[in-house]
Order: structure tokens, then sequence, then C-alpha cells
């Protein structure tokens, strides 16, 4: 990181706003940095952006869901995350957060979306309810449906947060008595978007991050997921892949197998066919192995439309680009034997045979001819001449 | 250098190729082609004793290890000839440098026997999988180079074999580039070899774990090389009732023994200056071996400790013999018997594993035989 970043004024003062010192700001900003494959140098930018930038502002609607999503935020063991998102953003309508309730809330909306037109950032938590003209979620007298067209309409860009507004997510699973579709569905496009019940807080917080030092959202697959986040399957990178390789998997629940830590792969896993980096940034920043497959259990493809809340917890995953090899090797691992009667024998009489052999040779050599110096020196009928060469 | 000495050309040696001794040396070879099929069938484990604790058999020790080492007399040879100028040895470096050209071409192949995904060999060689900073890395780089170099070194004996002289000419001119290189590429490689137990750290016993491995290792493959050089000279001399060049094999043992002594100086020095020296009066295997090997290195200083003595042919094979003995020792010892990684882990060659051993130096001697016959590489005989 660049010396002037060490001593920017900005970036004291985050160190007062927020309340932490300098060196876990700059850690926070150089691991988002990596979090999202960015270059070397693009720790000091956010850093530099985050510090000094003006928020933006953030509306942040709820439908159809738990609230998992802001609560996984909002929870987040890392004692900088939310005091930095909330610092970084100026959050300017969020229904879990406000203290204002009913037409105020309401209003403060309409105002933020005015002042901001065209730059703020619209940040869609839910599912949205299609079915009979939406009218399963209200909120204001509004629908679902147009409170988030009208808010999409002037936002700067839309991101999608969890599953339900990413792609449905558990509304939307059968028999979706409310027509539950994602926030892209109605609106018509593919939006970025970070999937997961609840997603990783750090995989949002990278994307706003990247918005706000950059000035657009990080680059995106085809169904809009940041691909710093989903490019690679979980599986790719699990703590436990070893054990699907050489064939050790976790029968049952509480079986020795799954007591030693084997894959879960047999237990119904989904990360064969998961998008996500869990294994590669955890969750709940507790520490090693702080994700589901670390604890114990099976992924349940909660990023991953038609297999989370799709596909029955125990169903075998479709290997999406490994497939297990038709022979394993043993568990056992031989530690070799020592000698044996045979080897032994036969070590002794190749020894012997030489030993023998080179007797024989020594008393043979008493009669050899001996070619005396001189003799050798001047016998040359023909001699060589190139020597350059042996 | 070529205008003062004068030796007589070479020429084929002739004679019978089928021989009570060269069908023994192909029915050896014939059967460790049988192992290796088997190995290459059923995999690795199915013929030796190797495990995860003992990667490396004899198929890696003894074939690679002693085995380019006992090749070493080609590279003694060129040494002696063509860098310190002493141009009287000449005759004897196409013989050394035939046997070396089966040593190592024989071990490169040994490696890929040992390898457990051979067919990932050439990941050495391209670049995007090469580890550059591995020492296993420069030996088999170096190694496989230096088999290509002693190819061509030695490939006038098939040019004037099949009397390519116009090739043999072009190829003369660049030749002490290839020699050059046939001089620097051991000196890498076999002092490579003891880097490599280096990086075993503790797990290689006191008596031979020290940094001083590359420089152990390299003088002990040049004095294996004047011992192969000899031993050879008096076997074939013997094997093929030809004179022996005695005044040669005098002034080399004279070079010999006196390489020898600073190895047995700078040896026994390491260990004093490491305090390990109170290891070799520690009962057990260990301290056993190390004596062994310490007196095959002693014994050619004791038997031609007399300058006369180095005029008596079954000495200077004696002696040749205990030297090459004792490299072996010294790699053997260093690689299989001071190497302890943790409890458990055993190892002894199997069977099927040493027949392979002995079949791959059945199949050097056999070819051996087979090319002096055939080819221009020992001296003209001279009728006395």
């Amino acid at each position: 990181m660049s010396a002037n970043i060490k001593t920017n004024e900005s970036v004291v003062a985050v160190e007062n706003r927020l309340g932490i010192s300098r060196r876990s700001f700059l850690q926070l900003c150089a691991a988002m940095a990596a979090t999202m494959g960015l270059p070397p140098g693009a720790d000091a930018a956010i850093a530099e952006a985050v510090a000094s930038k003006k928020r933006p502002s953030v509306i942040w609607l709820h439908f159809q869901e738990c609230t998992g999503c802001t609560e996984s935020l909002l929870r987040a063991e890392h004692p900088t995350l939310e005091k930095l998102i909330l610092d970084v953003i100026s959050l300017d309508y969020h229904e879990t957060l406000f203290a204002a309730a009913g037409h105020q809330v309401e209003a403060a909306r309409r105002l933020a979306m005015k002042e901001n037109k065209g730059k703020y950032l619209l940040v869609v938590e839910g599912a949205i309810p299609t079915k009979d003209k939406g009218i399963y979620c209200k909120i204001g007298g509004q629908t679902a449906i147009d409170m988030l067209k009208e808010c999409a309409a002037d936002a700067g860009a839309v991101v999608a947060i969890g599953s339900c507004s990413s792609w449905g997510g558990m509304p939307s699973t059968g028999p979706n008595p409310t027509g539950s579709s994602s926030a892209g569905e109605v609106l018509g496009k593919v939006i970025p978007n970070i999937p997961g019940c609840p997603p990783n807080p750090y995989n949002f917080l990278s994307t706003v991050v990247h918005f706000l030092t950059f000035g657009k959202l990080p680059e995106v697959d085809h169904l809009g997921r940041p691909k710093f986040a989903y490019s690679r399957l979980i599986h790719e990178n699990c703590e436990r892949r070893a054990h699907f390789d050489a064939g050790r998997f976790a029968m049952e629940f509480g079986d020795v197998g799954h007591r030693k830590g084997y894959c879960l792969y047999k237990l119904g896993c989904k990360g064969p066919e998961t998008y996500a980096n869990c294994p590669s940034i955890l969750f709940g920043d507790v520490g090693n192995a702080s994700w589901p497959v670390g604890t114990g259990h099976p992924c349940i493809g909660c990023t991953e439309k038609g297999i989370g809340f799709t596909k029955p917890i125990h169903a075998l995953a479709d290997l999406k680009n490994v497939v297990p090899p038709l022979g394993y090797p043993r568990i056992v691992e031989e530690q070799g034997s020592g000698a044996t009667i045979a080897s032994v024998a036969v070590v002794a009489a190749a020894a012997g045979a030489a030993v023998g052999a080179a007797a024989a040779m020594a008393k043979n050599l008493g009669q050899v001819t001996v070619l005396p110096p001189e003799k050798a020196d001047k016998s040359a009928g023909k001699t060589e001449t190139e020597r350059a060469e042996p | 250098m070529s205008a003062t000495h004068k030796h007589p050309a070479l020429t084929p040696l002739g004679g019978p190729l089928v021989t009570p001794v060269t069908v023994t040396l192909a029915i050896l070879a014939a059967t460790a082609f049988v192992i290796l099929g088997i190995r290459f069938v059923f995999g690795i484990g199915s013929v030796t004793n190797v495990n995860d604790g003992y990667t490396w058999g004899i198929w890696v020790v003894y074939d690679v290890m002693v085995g380019s080492a006992f090749a070493c007399g080609g590279y003694t040879m060129a040494l002696l000839v063509y860098i310190f100028n002493k141009g009287e040895y000449h005759p004897m470096v196409r013989p050394a440098l035939l046997a070396s050209l089966f040593g190592y071409t024989l071990a490169g192949a040994s490696v890929i026997f040992d390898l457990g995904r051979y067919w990932n060999t050439w990941h050495i060689f391209w670049p995007g999988y090469a580890q550059v900073n591995s020492v296993m890395f420069e030996v088999a780089v170096c190694i496989t180079a230096y088999i290509i170099v002693m190819w061509i070194e030695f490939s006038p004996a098939f040019l004037e074999k099949f009397g390519l002289k116009d090739i043999k000419k072009k190829l003369s001119k660049v030749l002490f580039l290839i020699i050059a290189l046939g001089v620097l590429l051991p000196s890498m490689h076999q002092s490579s070899l003891g880097s490599l137990l280096v990086v075993y750290g503790y797990q290689i016993h006191p008596l031979w774990q020290t940094l001083m491995l590359p420089v152990l290792y390299l003088m002990t493959a040049v004095l294996m090389g004047f011992a192969i050089v000899i031993f050879e000279a008096c076997l074939s001399s013997s094997g093929f009732r030809r004179p022996l060049e005695l005044h040669l094999l005098t002034k080399l043992s004279r070079l010999m023994t006196g390489l020898l002594a600073v190895y047995l100086v700078v040896r026994l020095g390491d260990l004093a200056v490491r305090g390990a020296l109170g290891f070799m009066f520690e009962p057990g295997v260990e301290g056993l071996m190390f004596w062994v090997e310490m007196g095959l290195f002693a014994a050619p200083l004791v038997l031609l400790a007399n300058p006369a003595s180095r005029l008596n042919p079954a000495r200077l094979f004696i002696s040749a013999f205990c030297l090459l003995l004792a490299g072996f020792l010294l790699r053997i010892n260093s690689y299989l018997v001071g190497y302890e990684t943790g409890a458990g882990w055993h190892y002894f060659p199997s069977v099927p594993e040493i027949m392979v051993s002995v079949g791959m130096i059945a199949l050097e001697i056999l070819g051996y035989i087979v090319l002096v016959r055939y080819l221009p590489i020992l001296p003209r005989e001279e009728k006395i």
C-alpha cells in the first residue's frame, strides 16, 4: 500500500468515525480486494474511495423474505463490517432498520429517490409475488411489483441480495401459491445478484465497495452473479475434497466417517453442482471450518436455482465437472515390510557373486599380458589425426 | 593437443556375439523386462517394496544414484584428457564413454520405471509445468541433457562404422562444445544428487546429513570414475584377452589415491566439525554400515600405499573394486540405511525389485560387449 495512504487524512478520519484502527481498516480493504480478485493496488484505491467518496444513497426494499440477508449482514461477527457498510452507504430507506414508520418512511424514500435520481443504489431483498396482480405483498398500499418498478426506474444500479430476489428462492418453491418471482424476472432483465440463503455479507459488501470505488458493479456471469464469488463450484475448493477423491465418504450422520470429517457427498451435499465461494471465505467470521460443510452438514445448494429448496437435501448432487475415479486407493496406508529371507538371500547372492567374480578376476590378472609404455607409444601402425573427439 | 600424442587407431574387436556369458546376461536382462512388464500393467506396488514413507527404493538409489556414479568414467576421462590436457589417456576415453553412455541412459530409463505417473514425465521439460526452484528438477534436466550430450560425444564411433565422413567432419568442428558440456553437466548433477539429501533434513542420520554432501557426492563420483576406468580396463583385458595398459592405469591410480586421501580428510573433517564423530561408535546398523563404508574407502589407500604396488594389476583391480563398493555404500547408506522417516516405516528391496536392478547391470555389460565387438571403440591390439 502506498505511503500516502498511511498519512491520508480521510483514512485517519475513518479511524475516528468508525472507532477502528487504521490497520484493521486497511486490512479489511485488502481482504475485499483479494476476495474480488482485483489486481495489486486496488486495495489502496478501495481504501481511498471508502474513506473519502461521498456516500451513495441506498434504497433497500424488502418483499417476500425472512430478513435473513439483513440479519446476517448486521450480525456479522467482524467488528467493522456492519459499521463499515453503514458508513460506506447512506441508507435512506430500509424497513427493518428504520425507526420511523408508515407514511413518514415512504415520504423519505420518495425524497431520496428524487434527490439522487439516476445515482442511488437499489437493493432488493426478497421475492416478488406476481399471481393475482401481486396482491400478496403490499407496502403502504402499493404492491411489491409496482414498488420495485417505481424504485428501479431511476436507480443508478439495482442489486438483488439473497436467493429470493436473485432467482425466487424458498418462496418460489413449488407449488408456489403466490407466483413468487425474482427481481430480475419482474424487471424483465438480468440484474446483478448475490444469491445465498443468506448470502455471505462480504460478497455483498465487496460488490458495493466495487461500485463505490470504480463507479460500476463487478463483472458478472450470464445469471448476473459477480464472477469473483460465483464462478467456481463449492466442490472445487472444498476442504473435504481430498476425501471425495480418495473415496472416503460419511454414509450417515454421526457415523465414523462423519466424525472423521469425510466427504459429505453421499449425505446429499450439493457442493458438486453449486457455484459459490463459501469454502474460500467461509461464513460468520468465527474462524476455521465455519461454513455448513465445515461444520459437518452437507451443502443444500442455497445459491443455486433448481437445487436449493427444490432438490431434497438427501438427494445426490449431479457431478458437474468432477467425476469420481473408477477405482479408489486403499485407505490403509502400507508402511512396507522389512527384509524377507528370499530378498536377503538374493542380495547375499548378488554380493557374493560380485566379490567372488572380483576375486577370480584378481587371480586372473596375475597372468595377463602387460603392454609396456614405450611400446604403446611407438607402435602406432595407423595414427589418429583428428583429436577433437573421444 | 592432438599433434603431440599418437595412439593406435580404434577398431572393432570382432569375435563371437553368442557365448555362455552373453546368453546368461541376456536371460537376466529378459527377466528384468518381464518384471517391468508386470510393473507397468499392475502398478509399481505389485513388484516393489517402496511405500509412502520410503518412496525411493533401489530403482532410484541404485539404478540412478549409484548407476550414474558408476557411469562417471566418461566424465572423469574427459575431465583429464580435455580439461587437464592429459592426452596420454586418450585411448581410454571412448571405452569409458561407452560405459558411461549405458550407465546414464539406463539410469534415465530407470527413473521412468520408478515414476508412479510416468506418462507425465514430459512435464519436467515443459516450461509451464517445471518447478525451476527444485533440486530434483535440476537433476532431471541435467541428467537428460547429459545423456543427449554423451550420445553426440559418442556418435563418431557410429559415423566411422557407417562411413559417414562428411557428417563426422562437420561434427568434429563443434564437438569441443559438446565435450565441454559433457564435463560441466555431470559436475552439476552429481553434486545435486547430494543436495537432494540435504533437503531431507533431520530424516537423514547425522553420519551422512551435512551441507558438504554435494561436495562429497561430487568427489566420490570422480573417484568412482577413476575406479571404473581401472575396473573396466582390467575386465576387458581379462575378458577379451587383451594386453593391459598398465602404465596408464598406474598413473591413473596415483591420481585416484591422491584424490581419495583428500576425500577422507574432508569426510572425517566434516564429521569432526559437526561434532558427529561419536555417532560412529553407537551400536546399530548405521554405525556398522558407516565402518564398512569407510573401511572400503580406506582400503585402496592401504593397498596402493607403496608405489611399487601400483604396478600390480591385481592390486589395482581390487582397489578399484573396493572404491566402487565404497561409493555404492555411501549412496545406499545416506539414502536408505541412514534414512528414518518415522515409526513404522520399513523398506528392504523385494526380490523382483532386485532382479530388475540386476537385469539392468546385465543389460549394460551385454551392450558393452556387443558394441566393442561391433564398433571402433578399443585401441587396435598390438601383437607382442
